[in-house]
């Protein structure tokens, strides 16, 4: 009879347990299905912009140079990604474009380009494009057969695409662009003494320091701008945690009910942790930003505010937890309340403190990158402002790389100094 | 024997006189080195401490103002960004389920022990590193560039943080767990899959889910943050309303407090479940 019983219970056990099995995979689907229509994935695909892709991964590893010609005056300029800071001085070309009368543009691979009055490409394999840009339009002329997919043509206007560049031709402008790979003039720019010099020349010259003070003051990649921000960035996380860590660690003793037996006391700096907490680092940092404007100071403060209301919980519960054998074995020698806080109970709670604390110091780094992209300072301002330049990618890509070598690094030096300091017995300050 | 004593008197006091010398140099090092650096962001920054700090209450006295005065309009704003506040949880939620899920995954073959093949471990360890090291708001960026704004851009950028972040932790769980039950599922010609979900897993799903809701609290935050860069979401619409300035600072304030409520509520509800996680339903209201 029993027997059966629990043969009975065990069986819809069973039936449960298996349509639980079922249940969670099943909801976990509803829900991304929910998501799914909410955030329109469907329509994502309409949304994507694959020129924008494009751009931004050939972006990342290569750079082009523009020949533009005026072809109203003949003028023709020469500027690494169309930039002003990019520009050769007038006269000057590189090798690969013979200025004249007729300024020859060699793309490679037998690729040519005849800049002047009259413009001509020719393409190995296919034929010499002409045309004669005027008031009346560009006069193209292609060789016979069908016009290419690489080839745009109109009455005002004509661009090509090949492999070894683009050529784009209007009433106005003839411009070239020529394709390398790398990042341009990331050592020197081109009014440097330095640009296009050899390491080994480098070396032999013996210019160190005008070498390095060339290097820094790239205008291009802004080499000591770009030091200064991850140094703010790591500052913003420093002050942040460690300013936090100490106000919140005498206040966390009020908070944790061992210490202060006053229930209001505790509730009310319970509560005023949960408030810095709750409000977060995002409204925070706009309202410190309305006081003291954009920069690493209100960035360190926001995280400050945010981590103190943290660390206090934490503190907290970790007070809440000591061992009062410690703090009586203190107590019985005479000690005095200071005393028994200091040596009963913060050697027990110090490695817990610093562990938190120091891995909070890496979370933060990342945090200060974000603070600095809203409040302006920091990696994460110049960050952002090379992404809405959205040409720069290069520059994104090299700030990207910067980021995450400094988070692992901020990672390594406080996994390094944590081991150190609790491994060592050092017992913190 | 008396000399001997004497000598480790003054052997030790001399070694805690040392130990006190060189932590109080790591003191005022320290000390130095706070206020250097707090000096140098006050002069790095746009406005100085000094003179900013008396403004610091004024926006907050706006906005509260504004609320008060029309505070019978707020109920209305509550309801008119409750969307907004959907889309922000949302995307937390859709985030840290994708995250965790991905997660599990990666952390199951960056275990020694339990990776299906010994070599796969060391590589899914640095992809993993990488994708922690990222900050949401690059990837987020990025995809904003590529996709446009919306949801998708943030919910992607924050999904792949949280493989990171909960595949470095759940592995650091699974390493902590028994071996016995995969050996005997192994035993009865279990495949990986199988050895994984029900030898692993169910030892496990407790810590899981326990990181999983922290990932969620942070990920609430990430998600408000990255609308206010332009993701959407509860974020995007307190950056209009605190750029239209005065006149909206109503609708801010019922965007601040929305998103107070939220994250105050999902830490309360996380921190209780968690608790449950670690100590079982006994010690209900053991804590707070």
């Amino acid at each position: 009879m029993s027997a059966l019983v629990i043969k009975q219970q065990t069986g819809r056990l069973f039936v449960i347990k298996r349509l639980q099995a079922f249940a969670l995979p099943a909801a976990i689907f509803a829900y991304l299905a929910y998501v799914f229509v909410a955030f329109d994935m469907a329509g994502l695909k309409d949304r994507v912009s694959v020129s924008n892709m494009t751009t931004l991964v050939s972006d990342t590893y290569s750079y082009k140079t523009h020949v533009t010609q005026d072809n109203r005056t003949g003028n023709i300029t020469i500027a690494i990604e169309g930039e002003k800071k990019g520009r050769y001085a007038q006269g000057d070309s590189p090798d690969w474009v013979q200025l004249g009368d007729n300024t020859s543009v060699d793309l490679g691979d037998g690729h040519i380009v005849t800049l002047g009055p009259d413009v001509s490409y020719t393409v190995p394999g296919y034929g010499v494009i002409s045309a004669t840009p005027g008031k009346r339009g560009v006069n193209a002329v292609l060789p016979a057969g069908e016009t290419p997919e690489w080839i745009n043509a109109s009455k005002n206007r004509i661009s090509i695409t090949t492999d070894a560049g683009r050529l784009t031709i209007t009433r106005n402008r003839t411009e070239v662009f020529r394709y390398f790979t790398g990042w341009e003039l990331f050592f020197f720019t081109l009014d440097s003494p330095f640009h296009g010099k050899s390491f080994a020349q480098l070396v032999s010259s013996g210019e160190y320091a005008a070498i390095w003070q060339e290097f820094w003051s790239n205008k291009m990649w802004r080499h000591s701008d770009v030091a200064w921000a991850l140094a703010e960035t790591v500052l913003m996380a420093f002050l942040g945690t460690f300013g936090a860590a100490m106000i919140a660690l005498p206040v966390a003793f009020v908070a944790a009910r061992n210490f202060t037996p006053l229930g209001s006391a505790r509730f009310v700096v319970r509560r005023l942790f949960d408030f810095l907490r709750g409000v977060d680092g995002l409204i925070w940092t706009i309202i410190l930003s309305r006081a003291f404007g954009p920069g690493p100071l209100t960035g360190s403060l926001a995280i400050m505010l945010t981590d103190t209301g943290t660390f206090g919980k934490i503190f907290s519960e970790a007070l809440e937890n000591v061992d009062g054998k410690q703090i009586e074995g203190i107590t019985s020698t005479g000690a005095k309340p200071m005393q028994r806080h200091r040596f009963g109970v913060i050697p027990q709670i110090t490695p817990v403190l610093l562990s938190q604390v120091l891995y909070y110091l890496e979370s933060n780094t990342r945090s200060a990158t974000i603070i600095g992209a809203i409040t302006g300072g920091g990696i994460g301002l110049l960050l952002t402002q090379a992404i809405i330049t959205q040409k720069d990618w290069e520059e994104v890509t090299y700030y990207i790389i910067l980021i995450i070598l400094m988070v692992m690094a901020m990672d390594t030096f406080s996994g390094w100094l944590r081991g150190k300091l609790i491994k060592g017995g050092a017992g913190g300050h | 024997m008396a000399e001997n004593v004497a000598q480790i008197q003054t052997d030790y006091l001399g070694q805690m006189r040392a130990k006190r010398v060189m932590n109080m140099i790591l003191l005022i090092l320290f000390v130095a080195l706070m206020m250097l650096g707090f000096y140098t962001a006050d002069a790095r920054n746009a406005g100085g401490f000094w003179q900013g700090w008396h403004n610091i209450l004024d926006f907050p006295g706006d906005v509260v103002s504004e609320a008060v005065t029309r505070a019978h309009l707020l109920p209305g704003y509550f309801l008119k960004y409750a969307p907004s506040l959907l889309e922000t949880i949302n995307i937390a939620g859709a985030a840290t389920l994708l995250g965790a899920i991905l997660g599990l995954i990666a952390s199951l073959l960056a275990t020694r022990g339990l990776a299906p093949v010994g070599w796969i471990t060391g590589p899914v360890r640095r992809v993993l590193d990488i994708l922690r090291a990222v900050p949401e708001i690059v990837i987020a960026l990025i995809l904003i560039f590529l996709l446009g704004g919306g949801p998708v851009p943030a919910m992607i950028a924050i999904a792949l943080h949280t493989v990171g972040a909960l595949g470095k932790l759940f592995s650091e769980v699974n390493e902590n767990a028994s071996l016995k039950p995969v050996e005997g599922l192994a035993s009865v010609g279990a495949s990986w899959l199988q050895r994984m979900f029900l030898g692993v897993v169910p030892q496990v799903a407790p810590n899981y889910l326990s990181y999983a809701l922290l990932r969620f609290e942070i990920n609430i935050r990430a998600s408000a943050i990255l609308g206010f860069v332009g993701a959407g979401g509860i974020g995007y619409d307190l950056r209009n309303t605190m750029s239209w300035g005065q006149g909206k600072l109503d609708e801010a304030a019922a965007i601040f407090l929305l998103l107070f409520a939220t994250i105050v509520l999902v830490d309360q509800l996380s921190s209780h479940l968690r608790d449950r996680l670690t100590h079982g339903a006994r010690v209900k209201g053991a804590r707070q």
